[in-house]
Order: C-alpha cells, then structure tokens, then sequence
C-alpha cells in the first residue's frame, strides 16, 4: 500500500507547512521565529491559502481591524471549515480574541473557534503592559518570558479546555485567570511569544500541525482511490 | 498547571515582584507599534471620528482638536489638545488612543500619560516648545512615537526613547512627495550603514549626527530598531500602498480621511489597501468610487519657513 506518506523518500520526516495571517499584525515577528525552528511559513492574505496549510498562526495586532479583515476577505466560513477538519490554530493576544467564543465587551464580534470567553485589555492600558515569568503546563524546562501588551484574559472556559497557564488572583480582588489555553489542535495565549527568542511554544504549535498533516495524508487515499 | 495557588498566596506575592520591574520597559513600548504593523492610525476631532475609524478598521487613532490641515490654515500656535476631548476619545473606543505633545513639552507629555494615552506623538505638526531640546522619552511608561526626515533624525530620537518613528512628510498638504523623500532617504542612508565597513561607522554616526551604538545597531541588523510607519501627505489608498511598497510598516493618515468627501469609505479604503498593498488588481477595487479626496496643496511650493517638517532637528 503506497497511500500514507508519513516519512518522505529519504525516510525524513516532511515538514507540515504552517501560515501566519499576515492581514495586520506582527506576522513578520511568527514567521522569523518559526524560521529559527526550521520552518519556512507563507504569510497567509488570501482565503484559497487556508488549504494549502497544516496550521494556521493570527499573530497579535488590532483584534478589530483583523476580524474586520477576515469578513471583509470572506475568511470566515472558510477558516471555520478548516478548523473542523483539524487544521492546527493558534491565536496570539489579538489572536486570541478573534478566536474566542464571546468577549465582555460587544465589539468586535470573534469567531467562535474555540469554546472561551475572553475581556479585552483585561490589565489596563499601555502603560500597565508588562513582562513576567510564566510557567506553562506541557513546556519544559525554565518559565518562559512572557510579554502583556494591553493583553486580552480568559475569563471563562467550556468543556474540555485545557488551561496551560494562569496569572494568580491579585491583592486588588482579580480571580485566578488563564492566559494559555488549548483544545484539541486549538491553542490561544494572551500574551507574545514571538516577541521573544524563546522557541518553545511554536514547537509544540508545529507538532499540532503536524498531526494535521498526519492526518491529512492518512485521509487522502480514502478519498482519492487510486487506480493504478 | 502553571505557578498559581489560592487568594493572596505565594504565586500571586512572586507573580508581582516578577512583573513590576518590567512595566514600561523597551519591549513592552516597541512591542505596541509591532502590534499596529501593516495598520492605519487616523486623525480624529471628535469621539464619532474616532468611531468611524473604529468601524474601518484603524489599528489606532491620534486625538487632537484640529487636523494638519486645519492647523496649517488657522496659524496661530498649536498645543496639546484638552484632556476633556483626548478622554472622551479614550472612552469612545476599544483601540489604542496617541495623543500630540509639543516637540520638547514635557508636561503636556506627563498630563498626556496621566490621561492613560496609549502613545505620545512628540509632533512638529504642534508649535514647538523647545527649540533646542526633545523630550527625554525613557523617563515616561508612556512609549513615543517620533517624526524622522533621516536616519540621524531617526536614530537620534531612538537615543532619546522613541520606540516608533514616522516619516515627517509635510503634515496638512494631501501632497505625498515629502512622505515618498523621507521615506526614501531612511532607507539610502540605512543601506549605506549596512554596506560600510565597520572602521566607517563612527565617521558616519558624525556625519549622520547619530548615536554611534545605534548606528552599529542598523550595520548588524540592517533595519531601524524601532517600527518605522509612513506619516504626511497620505491622501488616497495608492498614497498607503506606494509607501507600504517602498517599505515602511504601516501608515498614518492625518486630514486625508475626514477631510474627504466620504471619510468612512476612504477611511476603510485605505485599511484595505495597506493590507492588499501588493496587489494592483486589488488595489484597483479598492480604488473605485470613494469621491474625492481631500483638497490638497503643492508641497513643493511652501516657503521652507512654513513648513512644519523642519521643527525639531
């Protein structure tokens, strides 16, 4: 049976091919650090680039002007279909609002892509962002540095969402709340990884995506039968 | 699970020592502009300006009581704007509020961060205060975002604390040429840095009148340190694209959008094309039936001594 490539004909394993919406935002900032782990990702602007990808990164910008963006471009049904059908997303800060399933406040309206609640500039304005060390379930080693820029929170969580990280309950009567969350190949965090030369977490968004491209070569014998 | 307990434990007593000392620091203040790349920030007078812009899709606006245009016809001198019209700006909207202070107005700036503004645009648009001095930009959480002609202008501001630089253009005209030259000399003189050998870099960081540190900062990485936007003149969709393709990251449009005919659709127009700013066939769309933009004046023909672009040094 020739059909599941997994492993290409050098026996190295192929690489999943991941895009960064690059419609507003710090898309050249993801695709830099996914270039230090050895990925060449495109910059995603047109809606027929969505299946050619394994996994798809909306970087941090202007949560209003990308959702704006992405019903302007006809992004929305689109995006969605490729969600189902196990595409790999990660949504940065404004990422992460876009994603969410409601936000506090009426504007913009998100995509509902993964099942959270999120408030928008949950810290403040610019002059309360901040940097900290944030330990992040499934990371290991050091806590990573973790950069705040008016950064959205995860306010409530449905079924089946994992929370890798959280910033504790503060002395001003703030709850515990998630800033790092995942479901299924879905992964959304507050803050900007790509702001930083820290790695890690677009490894593990590649492995997501890999798994995607896993299943999508296991799916494509099934529905393309060869007649040879 | 990540360093968390119950109430007023532990985590939360070392989550504050951790993030306290950080708040206001370089990458935080750089990293908003890097968040308003391939944006449009737009003037507004009023909180429906703001709105609009909003609704278009601004990544940002700039509050002020008049815009470039209005200033330049009314003369007279031009200050920060009352904090009654920046708040109610900052309470219309969900996007992040800049505000002008007076090139080398340090309390309008300090009123300004009092007033949580998200970005201080120390602006030749407004009638310096200082004629010798800038603003000392690293004393203020507040980040800044600062006019540039040239590199040495760019990187001097830099070395004062600006963690955003614009191009000058000639504010107020509708008229691109300024923006294009500007635009256009920041990257010759960037490209000459970075073709120099190394033992000619303190001789241009004289000739450019430019810290030495950050002129070696630009020969290593070959790009400014700072998110480097488009201001001055931007009057038309092809005006934002033409400057996003000559390389700057984002655009500032000032009188271009409410003084046109139809300011939400230019206003929506131009968000478009600075996304699409590659792409003609898209521009084209983009282009058609926005009715006129703003009247404009010739740049060229304003008498250097009423031009606002040589404020500041």
């Amino acid at each position: 049976m020739v059909g599941v490539q997994i492993t290409n004909a050098n026996g190295n394993t192929p690489l999943p091919s991941i895009g960064v919406l690059a419609l507003q935002g710090d898309f050249a900032e993801h695709i830099q650090m996914l270039s230090l782990i050895g990925i060449n990702a495109v910059e995603v602007r047109k809606v027929q680039q969505l299946s050619e990808i394994d996994g798809l990164i909306i970087p941090g910008g202007e949560s209003t002007t990308i959702v704006k963006l992405l019903g302007m471009f006809g992004f929305i049904d689109e995006l969605r279909s490729s969600v189902d059908s196990g595409m790999a997303l990660w949504g940065t800060c404004a990422g992460m609002i876009v994603i969410a399933r409601e936000l506090a406040d009426p504007y913009p309206t998100p995509l509902n892509l993964i099942d959270i609640g999120v408030a928008r500039n949950y810290f403040g304005r610019q002059v309360d962002s901040f940097e900290a060390e944030l330990e992040i379930h499934g990371i290991e080693g050091d806590p990573m540095r973790a950069v705040f820029i008016r950064a959205p929170i995860v306010q409530d969580t449905g079924t089946d969402i994992e929370t890798l990280a959280t910033v504790p309950a503060t002395d001003d009567g703030r709850p515990e709340q998630a800033v790092a969350v995942k479901k299924g190949r879905v992964l959304a965090t507050s803050f900007h990884p790509e702001l930083t030369q820290d790695t890690r977490l677009h490894s593990l968004f590649v492995k997501l995506a890999d798994e995607s491209r896993i299943d999508a070569a296991r799916r494509k014998p099934e529905e393309t039968p060869s007649t040879a | 699970m990540a360093t968390t307990t119950n109430g007023t434990s532990a985590g939360a007593q070392r989550w504050k020592e951790m993030s306290k000392p950080e708040v206001g620091d370089w990458r935080v203040k750089g990293g908003l502009a890097q968040m308003l790349k391939g944006g449009v920030i737009m003037d507004v007078v009023t909180p429906d300006q703001a709105k609009v812009a909003e609704d278009a899709g601004a990544v940002s606006v700039m509050a002020l009581e008049r815009v470039p245009s209005d200033i330049r016809r009314d003369g007279g001198v031009a200050r920060m704007s009352d904090p009654d019209l920046i708040s109610g700006i900052i309470d219309a909207v969900s996007i992040p509020v800049m505000a002008k202070a007076r090139i080398g107005h340090f309390v309008e700036a300090q009123i300004l961060e009092s007033l949580g503004v998200d970005y201080c645009d120390e602006s030749e648009v407004l009638t310096p205060a200082d004629n010798e001095y800038h603003i000392d930009k690293w004393r203020y959480k507040m980040p800044y975002v600062c006019g540039a002609r040239n590199i040495g202008e760019a990187l001097r501001r830099i070395g004062e604390g600006a963690a955003m630089i614009r191009t000058k253009g000639e504010a107020g005209t509708g008229d691109i040429v300024h923006a294009v030259t500007h635009a256009r000399q920041i990257q010759a003189d960037m490209r000459t840095i970075q073709n120099s050998p190394t033992e000619e870099l303190m001789s241009l960081a004289r000739d450019y009148q430019a810290p030495y540190e950050l002129v070696v900062e630009v020969h290593r990485t070959g790009k400014l340190p700072v998110v480097n936007f488009a201001a001055g003149g931007i009057a038309t969709p092809a005006d934002a694209a033409l400057l996003m393709q000559i390389g700057v990251e984002g655009v500032f449009v000032g009188s271009g959008i409410f003084k046109s005919d139809n300011p939400a659709k230019m206003a929506d127009a131009i968000v478009r094309a600075t996304t699409h700013y590659n792409d003609p066939e898209m521009l084209a769309e983009i282009s058609r039936g926005l009715g006129d933009a703003m009247p404009g004046i010739e740049a060229n023909k304003i008498p250097e001594e009423q031009q606002l672009q040589t404020r500041g040094w």
